[in-house]
């Protein structure tokens, strides 16, 4: 079996005939200092939701939260679990599967914004 | 790959030599393991939609209740666990590069994170239960319907996050076994990786619940 | 690879053991997807004996009015369990499951599924969730009495197991959910070198939609079911209106997951019937592509219309309305579907065999539960139909007369290949003839006297409603002797049945390219493609020249 070679960690036995994107070579392990400054970016927009909340409490408070928590997650998402070096066909099905749960919690709301 | 094997693979297979061959599709692995992901975040999903509802139905009782509960610890462990992650994309990282000792150490800092962060959970969790604010308690209980439902869902979603930590800290300490052992390592990280995946969708969904419930007053 | 496979020559078939293990144990820890399939239909066929047994004695209490052999209470006991069973433990894992694990591999020219030992654990979880099912009936309060649905509040308060019961739906959506991960992985990794997604046959396009409402929805449910336990556990309130819950909200939550969770059903249904017309008009299926996208189209518009269960409980008029307008979409991919299929027969050389007949069973059983939904998704009628015996018969037609009934049409089809021996075709037909009378004398007359007024879930009725009732009594001892007909003949093909020959209905797909029935790893030369999955021309071109 020629997959059992050890000196990549992309070894992959599939017989793949799809056309999509994914026999991509494993990629490079990402720098420390990127990691770092993904940390220190997330520490920072925490502090700023809770500086937010503290001094604006109310619409404002609420509304950077809003806009700055899905930043967070975004940061995280790309970085920390590596989407952003990952084939298209992850971060597809990751946004469809997001997509989906918004489009419920939006339709739920038919309801209870409407009572 | 299997197309050149063709003619010889005209006979049929034998089932003893079929044990020695190895599937390995690392891409296939990780495609399972989000998949996994998404079914975890559809889970905590359910959990927002019912929180969106009834924040929509009592905004200013979830307001009123959201005053009880300790910004500072809650703001803390926001902390804890956004470092916890970085702890744990730098294990992966080290295993990448064939340090395995540095792998370990800082696979040790994010179980020590995660324990931290469980330690504070406790005492926050423990202060309400003093007061009687718990599912079931006799305060929870005489508070007026939104503030219940408030407290309710709260110790509903921090206790399956909860759950959820107290899972990833079993994972990583038997991964940390196999970082040992050899069975994990710079060839074959990829259950190291997965379980950050693991570890950063618990992160991610943290990151929901300090401003839904810490910073909504 | 090329070393390993000039081991001992070994030239036995999936379903003789081999390796260490003989008998029940081999069976047991298997990781072949053709076993494991086996395993599933093995339980799962257990469990459809005991619910179709449960449904003949609610058939039974109904034929004449009054009450005759069971209590009310039992009565209720009697249909949510005829329900639970066939939801959770029939009709849900269902063709996925059977169908879906042993020929996807075989379809996509793979091996194995992508996770075998995945595959085996979620037989195992799907066995201990229905060990928990049973446990409900025999301890604690007894046997739950809410209906499938577990609705809220009385789901809250009924004094029956309702908590295992539900802790049972609970651990079989893991099941569920673990088959899904396992076919999306396995259809986008393991297809035949040269086949891309549209080169892959229908029924795995089916299996494909399918397996993302397993994984996306199934959680939603998960969740639900749990907070359920916790409102029954520790009066958390979420869906209890005396402590400021919202049961409708439960409602919500429940068929946020329980409406896709019918085109869980279906698509797998639609994948078969997609299979079987191509092969027995001798044509390539007509629209190929429509065919294809319209299953994935099914799935996300089934995501958005779950509303219409929910129109007369008191949501507000925008989202009745919403809900309404969207439910219509679902006939659009749907009719393509229909209309696709008609096209394939059209001028094709059609050959009668029991395959073909149950699918074109399935078009029409299906038609008609397709065009009573429409009576249920419009607001106006919907009221008036609704929580009537109409319902009971629309679902019955869809569910039944089509996921049911494209089982029975996958394992007809299917059978020589699975287990290399040939059905008495002749047998076959007659159950399928029995089957399909019984069916519509079954259900058609639910369809009429709900409309006129007969409610569902009543264990009385008043004796205007006898002749129906009675016609539909004796129509479910109809089609239970057809269903017995067809097992029987099935089942005694294994053992009775002439040989198959590796591709008995001249099928293209690659399954019917390995023998009958299949060696462990699916294939003695792996396959390529280089063509679409239906094309008979290459078949005929090599069925010419061995003539030659």
């Amino acid at each position: 079996m020629q997959d059992s070679h050890t000196t990549g960690a992309h070894a992959h036995p599939a017989p793949h005939g799809g056309g999509h994107g994914g026999d991509h070579a494993a990629h490079a392990p990402v720098a420390t200092g990127t990691f770092v400054l993904v940390w220190v970016a997330l520490l920072v927009l925490t502090l700023v939701t809770v500086a937010a909340s503290t001094w604006f409490p109310g619409k404002v408070g609420i509304g950077v939260a809003m806009v700055v928590t899905p930043i967070k997650a975004a940061l995280i998402l790309m970085w920390f679990m590596h989407l952003k070096y990952e084939a298209m066909v992850f971060r597809t099905m990751f946004l469809s599967a997001i997509g989906i749960l918004a489009l419920v919690m939006g339709l739920t709301f038919f309801d209870y914004s409407f009572l | 790959m299997r197309s050149e094997s063709g003619t010889l693979g005209a006979t049929a297979v034998s089932p003893a030599a079929v044990a020695h061959h190895e599937h390995r599709d690392d891409i296939g692995s990780k495609t399972g393991m989000w998949l996994f992901l998404f079914t975890e975040l559809l889970l905590f999903g359910g959990l927002f939609i019912v929180y969106a509802v009834y924040r929509h139905k009592y905004g200013t009782e979830f307001h009123e209740a959201a005053h009880e509960l300790n910004k500072v610890m809650g703001v803390t462990n926001t902390f804890v666990l956004l470092t916890s992650s970085l702890t744990m994309v730098l294990s992966v990282g080290a295993l990448q590069r064939a340090r395995v000792a540095e792998s370990l150490r800082w696979l040790g800092a994010t179980f020590g994170l995660a324990c931290c962060f469980l330690v504070i959970k406790f005492f926050e969790w423990s202060a309400k239960h003093h007061h009687g604010i718990w599912p079931g308690g006799e305060h929870l209980h005489a508070m007026p319907p939104g503030e219940g439902m408030f407290f309710n869902l709260y110790f509903m979603m921090t206790g399956l996050h909860g759950i959820h930590v107290l899972i990833g800290m079993g994972v990583m300490g038997s991964i940390a076994a196999r970082i040992r052992s050899g069975h994990v390592s710079a060839s074959r990280y990829a259950a190291l990786e997965f379980t950050g995946l693991y570890w950063h969708l618990v992160d991610l969904v943290w990151i929901f619940l300090l401003p839904l419930f810490y910073l909504t007053n | 690879m090329a070393e390993s496979k000039t081991g001992p020559a070994w030239t036995g078939n999936y379903l003789q053991d081999y390796g260490s293990r003989r008998g029940l144990m081999a069976w047991l820890t298997t990781t072949d997807h053709k076993r494991i399939g086996l395993m599933y239909a093995a339980a799962m066929f257990t469990f459809f004996a005991v619910a179709v047994l449960l449904g003949l004695l609610i058939r039974l209490e109904l034929m004449n009015p009054g009450m005759q052999y069971v209590t009310p209470r039992v009565y209720n006991s009697l249909f949510t369990l005829h329900g639970v069973i066939m939801i959770f433990l029939f009709i849900v894992p269902g063709i996925p499951a059977i169908f879906g694990n042993i020929m996807l591999p075989l379809q996509l020219g793979a091996d194995d599924v992508s996770f075998p030992k995945l595959n085996l654990a979620s037989w195992y979880v799907y066995i201990a969730g229905a060990i928990l099912a049973l446990m409900s009936l025999f301890v604690g309060g007894g046997v739950p009495d809410t209906g499938w649905t577990f609705y809220a509040p009385y789901a809250l308060r009924s004094g029956s197991n309702v908590s295992l019961a539900v802790f049972a739906a609970f651990v079989l959506g893991f099941s569920s959910i673990m088959t899904g991960m396992n076919f999306i992985t396995t259809i986008h990794r393991l297809r035949a070198p040269g086949m891309g997604f549209f080169r892959m046959p229908l029924f795995c396009w089916g299996l494909y939609a399918t397996s993302w409402i397993q994984v996306i929805a199934t959680p939603v449910v998960g969740i639900t079911l749990l907070l359920v336990i916790m409102e029954r556990s520790l009066g958390i309130g979420f869906f209890d209106p005396a402590r400021g819950g919202d049961p409708v909200l439960y409602q919500h939550l429940f068929w946020i997951y329980s409406h896709p969770v019918v085109y869980v059903m279906i698509l797998p249904a639609m994948g078969v019937i997609s299979e079987i017309l191509p092969t027995f008009a001798g044509r390539t299926v007509f629209g190929y592509k429509a065919i294809a996208l319209s299953s994935m189209a099914i799935a996300i518009v089934g995501y958005m219309v779950w509303g219409h269960h929910m129109f007369t409980v008191g949501m507000s008029d925008t989202a009745r309305r919403v809900f309404s307008i969207l439910t219509f979409l679902v006939a659009i991919p749907t009719g393509i579907k229909v209309f696709n299929w008609m096209a394939t027969l059209y001028k094709g050389s059609i050959r009668i065999e029991p395959p073909l007949l149950w699918a074109v069973g399935f078009i029409f059983l299906f038609s008609i539960g397709g065009l009573t939904g429409l009576v249920n998704g419009a607001l106006s009628t919907d009221i008036h139909v609704h929580d009537t015996a109409f319902v009971v018969g629309h679902f019955h037609y869809t569910m039944f007369g089509g996921a049911g009934v494209g089982l029975f049409a996958a394992m007809h089809y299917w059978w020589p290949k699975v287990f290399g021996r040939m059905y008495n075709r002749k047998r076959a037909i007659w159950a399928w003839g029995l089957f399909m009378v019984g069916f519509n004398l079954l259900y058609f007359p639910m369809l009429v006297m709900g409309i006129m007024g007969m409610p569902r879930r009543y264990a009385d009725y008043l004796p205007q409603f006898h002749t129906p009732h009675l016609i539909a009594t004796i129509g479910s001892w109809v089609m239970v002797s057809g269903i017995i007909v067809m097992l029987w003949n099935l089942i005694r093909a294994i053992r009775h049945g002439a040989p198959a020959p590796a591709n008995p209905w001249e099928g293209t797909t690659l399954e019917w390219q390995t023998t009958s029935p299949p060696p462990q790893l699916n294939f003695a030369v792996p396959p390529s493609v280089t063509t679409g999955p239906y094309d008979h021309t290459a078949l005929r071109a090599a069925a010419a020249k061995e003539a030659r």
